[in-house]
């Protein structure tokens, strides 16, 4: 691949991670949210497909054909389904309104470059200067934990803070062993259909998703 | 032999899942804990004198530290599965569970030994993350098992937070390995714990840095060391008591022997000072936090839950000490930790049966009401409050005459402070609950099956508090391994 067209393509995957992470603090809709995520999921599977065509790296092609599979298709699907039946949980309802949501997004991208200084600093070839951009998804992700409280915004959130360090493993060390790959993979898809099932039962017991009604266990 | 282990859970909970449940699937699993252990033993006797077990090509390696770690899963796993019997055929008889959802618990607690052995038996540091992440998957239905409103929102919080944790130690990870793919002359297995600890001074130290506070704050949470441990209390409480047993006495301190893998390769690439600050920060907070929310504390199964808090605190402090005489005290304390701790929580979930409510102010007078389980309760309070001759008082002293040696004096000066504001609140819910006005009512008994184990688990707590032996060599052995 010619080196001119690889540093845009992968210039435009962790463009579009960042982006996409940003639109999940400023719609309402969930439904666009996870639109947003499934985007999100094929620009990183976009990132591992380059940076495998790249360094004729035939495992890291699997991933990212994995990660489209997982990361751009089912997940998405699965809590997509979650709000379909609760339609008492379509909007959002955050705890920190969006303007102020999106100039913490900035602030957090800002800060996601100063963090990475030495990890960039080690790594000065092309993919390693777009680290800070998977740090930044991952800090908004972060606050999208930290402020929303519809159980599927906080899905949401951690799906994120996944993809953000997923970005970050693939440009660094060109992804970790394949093993840890699938392992990491794997536990991401089961995580979401514990929490699918959770939100299930929380419906069910509460006829709410929202996890203001869960507020039975304190000091 | 390695996968042998690992295969026993495996096994065992293939057999729940396929035969339907009857009393006889429950002793499936205490058998599986009893095998666990003994190969814990042997394989602890065949590693104790420096050479490592490597199997399954390399993908599984055992020293004396992972087998210790393997005998301390068996022990607590035997007391919890035995308990856990008890706790089924009350839940059934109840109606509160279904046979269904009694053979699912039997396979998810195999599940979860299994996920706790991969990941002490681990030779890649990926493998181990990834054994860790799962714990995570496979308890959170035990810890939501009992299906009500209080469980669901602890399974919740427990997921999130831990999986933010969890994917924080993620990234610790990968920097590791982005370091050692960048170090001269690195192996090919760029995520195997011998060749990073062998390679370790040649590592990124401004990475490293970054990466070990990931670590730290990530396997930090799943510890329970403050400030990521808001989960716990609630988890811990919400849980049936087996699974807090496993939860608080096992589950805690497989999390915190990640870090002192990583602590071994923090130190090579920057000498000990960077790793003994964070731990202390970490240590001292979750002191001072458990020590806060202990004195006001009104459910007896959060008191014990805080209690783990402070408990991983007092060994983070001890790691942060990091001699081999303060790790093998660490290594002591989580066993007997978990033994007391592992005790006191199915104590309580007996308590919590025969009494139906979970507040220090409506359980009175245990000591005279239910002579035996009351004593169990008292003697485990005292076990774990640090009175000799349980082993607690031993590996607590032996950590902080450690820490002095090495300059930390303020620190434990510091520990010391809120042990004994501990102490306080702990001895006096204790009383609250133990002592009181006797009833008309005789004495209940308690069943032959919850007595037995609990009691022999108390004296083995003694035994090994009095005479070191037979464990001495294997402690020295393992403490060896992540200590200059």
């Amino acid at each position: 691949m010619n080196h001119q067209v690889f540093d845009n393509v992968l210039g435009l995957g962790c463009g579009v991670v960042v982006l996409s992470a940003v639109v999940t603090l400023w719609r309402h809709s969930l439904i666009a949210i996870i639109r947003a995520l499934a985007v999100q999921g094929v620009a990183l599977a976009l990132v591992a497909l380059t940076l495998g065509l790249h360094g004729h790296d035939r495992g890291l092609e699997v991933v990212a054909g994995l990660v489209l599979l997982a990361k751009g298709v089912v997940v998405p699907a699965l809590i997509t389904k979650v709000v379909r039946h609760d339609v008492a949980s379509r909007e959002t309802d955050p705890l920190v309104n969006v303007p102020a949501s999106l100039v913490a997004a900035g602030v957090l991208i800002f800060l996601a470059f100063a963090a990475s200084r030495s990890v960039t600093a080690l790594t000065s070839n092309a993919p390693g200067r777009l680290i800070p951009f998977g740090m930044a998804a991952m800090l908004i992700g972060f606050f999208a934990l930290a402020t929303r409280r519809k159980a599927v915004s906080q899905i949401v959130g951690l799906l994120l803070v996944d993809n953000g360090i997923a970005l970050v493993a693939f440009l660094a060390t060109a992804g970790v062993p394949l093993i840890v790959e699938l392992g990491a993979s794997l536990d991401l898809l089961l995580i979401t259909v514990v929490l699918r099932v959770l939100a299930t039962q929380m419906r069910r017991r509460l006829g709410t998703v929202d996890l203001d009604g869960l507020a039975e266990l304190h000091d | 032999m390695l996968w042998i282990i690992l295969f026993v859970p495996v096994l065992c909970a293939a057999t729940c899942a396929i035969v339907t449940w009857r009393k006889a699937v429950g002793w499936f699993g205490v058998a599986s804990a009893s095998i666990i252990t003994s190969m814990g033993i042997v394989l602890a006797v065949r590693v104790v004198h420096g050479r490592a077990a490597v199997g399954y090509h390399g993908v599984l390696r055992a020293d004396a530290l992972s087998a210790f770690m393997v005998i301390v899963i068996g022990v607590i796993a035997l007391l919890a599965t035995l308990q856990g019997v008890r706790y089924l055929e009350a839940e059934i008889a109840a109606q509160r569970c279904t046979t269904r959802h009694a053979s699912l618990y039997a396979v998810l607690i195999q599940g979860f030994l299994a996920t706790m052995l991969l990941a002490v038996l681990a030779a890649g540091l990926g493998v181990m993350w990834v054994a860790i992440e799962a714990t995570t998957i496979v308890t959170t239905f035990l810890v939501g098992h009992r299906n009500t409103r209080g469980s669901l929102e602890a399974s919740w919080k427990y997921i999130v937070i831990c999986s933010v944790g969890i994917a924080l130690a993620f990234l610790g990870t990968v920097l590791v390995y982005l370091t050692a793919l960048h170090a001269p002359r690195h192996g090919t297995g760029a995520l195997d714990w011998t060749s990073l600890v062998a390679g370790s001074h040649h590592l990124d130290p401004g990475v490293m840095r970054l990466a070990f506070a990931l670590i730290v704050l990530g396997f930090g949470t799943k510890v329970g060391l403050a400030p990521m441990h808001s989960w716990l209390p609630d988890a811990h409480s919400q849980a049936p008591a087996p699974v807090s047993a496993l939860m608080s006495g096992v589950l805690l301190t497989v999390a915190f022997y990640a870090i002192l893998r990583f602590k071994v390769i923090a130190d090579g690439a920057l000498g000990p000072e960077f790793a003994r600050t964070l731990l202390v920060v970490v240590g001292l907070l979750s002191l001072v936090v458990a020590a806060s929310l202990l004195l006001g504390q009104r459910d007896y199964k959060r008191m014990l839950a805080y209690s783990s808090v402070e408990h991983m605190g007092l060994i983070a402090l001890g790691a942060a000490a990091g001699s081999t005489l303060a790790i093998a005290a660490v290594l002591l304390h989580i066993l007997g930790h978990g033994i007391a701790k592992g005790v006191l929580f199915l104590a309580s979930g007996e308590i919590l049966l025969a009494e139906g409510t979970s507040e220090i102010k409506n359980v009175s007078a245990l000591l005279s009401r239910r002579p035996v389980l009351g004593g169990i309760f008292a003697f485990g309070l005292v076990a774990l409050l640090g009175f000799p001759p349980f082993s607690l008082f031993v590996s607590e002293l032996t950590m902080l005459r450690a820490e002095f040696r090495v300059g930390l004096g303020w620190a434990a000066g510091l520990s010391l402070v809120c042990m004994a504001v501990i102490f306080g609140a702990v001895m006096s819910h204790g009383r609250e609950m133990l002592f009181g006005p006797k009833g008309t009512d005789d004495p209940a008994v308690t069943p032959a099956l919850v007595a037995v184990p609990l009691i022999g688990g108390l004296a083995a707590c003694a035994f090994i508090g009095v005479s070191v032996w037979p464990l001495g060599a294997l402690l020295h052995a393992a403490a060896h391994v992540v200590s200059p």
